[in-house]
């Protein structure tokens, strides 16, 4: 194995202001679109659970929708295609004026993939509880709304924790997608320096470390979840 | 809105029809590769002396924790570097994503074989199985039949996934709409088309996922 190794490039200016500049954008992406895909995500779910039919379809329609389509054609339909599909005059505006297109359509493409997701752990976690409680909130003359407001949301969000953990681990990893459309986000930065430096291997090096870092915590947490919650008597170490 | 013009797409159909071959071969390699390794760490994780199961949890978790895209562009370096010659997209791909998903496929195995019961495994060794045997004759098949459509869901993603490759250039079925949408300037069409694709074989690849596991929770 040929290869020149040259750990220093990683610390010398610009290419260590090129990782920092990764990790910012990476974390910008992440979340902007988090908080996208909570809102979404709570959205459809709770739609999903609703007596209404029409609800329910819609709420599955958006789920099947975008977790049928691989995130990278998302990200390449929200910032080719839509522009074009707009009203004229937004259309004009979103192309020429919009500072940043790249960052925002990858938020709102990442947000809106990653919300269909939640909508499903969500939805998860509100059936999860049982019609019982529902029942018990219509006796006492709650409104749909009163029943979901005090009775299954509260409850759902406690089941939804573990699965939201794992969520927003996948979005930070996924937010690498957005170098497609021209982010220089984390990998992007590290495919930046080994372009310019050859040093390929302590470029990538650098940036797995870092998304190590980000997602370790994350994986730690959940394990101490599953162990918790494992059933005894199975051949699981509970 | 500008006009939309199909005819193109039409005219590419041969071209693409090639790029989703190899992404189907690309899926089926890793994923029959991805389950048999991913097995095997499942097991050495469950059942091996302690150094070696924590070298496995790490190869899993330490997989799990960085993005695809960055596995892939990984391969594509080192390989070449590795073997001392280049070697196709294609070989560098299938490696990074049978690696890649044998870390996912393993952590459903595990879930599988965590769900077996206790009395099955010590009934096995009772009757003299040793612990190898135990798992080829009476755990595995139960949690490979168990787990099926949770596996089958894995190579769904899988299959979308595999649309990453774009980013080393190999002429999957995302690449070709790719290059055929960019020289014949139709971006609007080829990328609609494109989705349309995708939808239909996911959508109806998880439908028949969940017909199988509805059949299963009945019976």
């Amino acid at each position: 194995m040929q290869y020149r190794w040259n750990w220093n490039v990683l610390f010398v200016e610009p290419y260590f202001g090129w990782l920092l500049a990764g990790v910012t954008w990476t974390l910008l992406v992440a979340g902007a679109a988090w908080i996208v895909a909570l809102a979404i995500g709570c959205a459809v779910g709770v739609l999903s659970t609703l007596p209404s039919r029409i609800c329910r379809a819609i709420a599955s329609a958006y789920v099947d929708v975008f977790r049928n389509i691989p995130l990278l054609l998302q990200l390449f339909l929200w910032y080719f295609v839509l522009p074009e599909l707009l009203p004229a005059g937004f259309g004009l505006w979103v192309k020429r004026d919009l500072p940043m297109p790249e960052y925002w359509f990858s938020v709102a493409g990442l947000g809106c993939f990653t919300a269909a997701r939640i909508a499903e752990q969500v939805r998860a976690g509100i059936e999860s509880i049982g019609v019982g409680q529902r029942m018990a909130a219509a006796a006492m003359g709650f409104t749909t709304a009163q029943t979901y407001r005090y009775i299954l949301l509260p409850l759902a969000a406690r089941n939804v924790l573990p699965p939201l953990t794992s969520e927003a681990l996948n979005i930070i990893k996924n937010s690498s997608l957005a170098l497609t459309i021209g982010v220089l986000e984390l990998t992007g930065q590290s495919r930046q320096i080994e372009a310019n430096t050859f040093q390929g291997i302590e470029a990538l090096t650098a940036a797995t470390i870092i998304y190590v870092m980000l997602t370790l915590c994350v994986i730690v947490g959940m394990r101490v979840v599953e162990r918790r919650v494992a059933i005894p008597g199975t051949l699981g170490r509970g | 809105m500008r006009n939309l013009d199909w005819s193109a797409v039409v005219h590419a159909w041969p071209f693409l029809w090639q790029g989703l071959q190899t992404s189907f071969v690309l899926v089926a390699l890793a994923m029959a590769g991805g389950i048999l390794l991913g097995t095997m760490i499942a097991i050495v994780r469950l059942s091996a002396s302690r150094p070696i199961a924590v070298v496995a949890a790490g190869y899993v978790n330490g997989l799990r924790s960085v993005p695809l895209i960055m596995v892939i562009f990984w391969f594509y370096l080192l390989v070449p570097l590795f073997i001392g010659r280049p070697v196709g997209a294609f070989t560098s791909a299938l490696i990074a994503f049978t690696l890649f998903e044998a870390a996912y496929y393993s952590e459903i195995m595990r879930a599988g074989i965590n769900g077996i019961s206790r009395g099955q495994m010590a009934a096995a060794l009772a009757i003299g199985m040793s612990r190898m045997q135990a798992y080829r004759y009476v755990v595995l098949p139960q949690a490979l039949r168990r787990m099926t459509p949770i596996l089958l869901t894995q190579s769904i993603a899988l299959f979308q996934d595999s649309s990453l490759v774009y980013v080393i250039g190999l002429h999957d079925f995302m690449t070709s709409v790719g290059i055929v949408a960019n020289r014949e300037a139709r971006l609007i069409e080829f990328y609609l088309f494109a989705a349309l694709v995708y939808f239909a074989i996911c959508f109806s690849a998880s439908r028949v996922v969940k017909r199988l596991q509805r059949r299963m929770a009945a019976a």
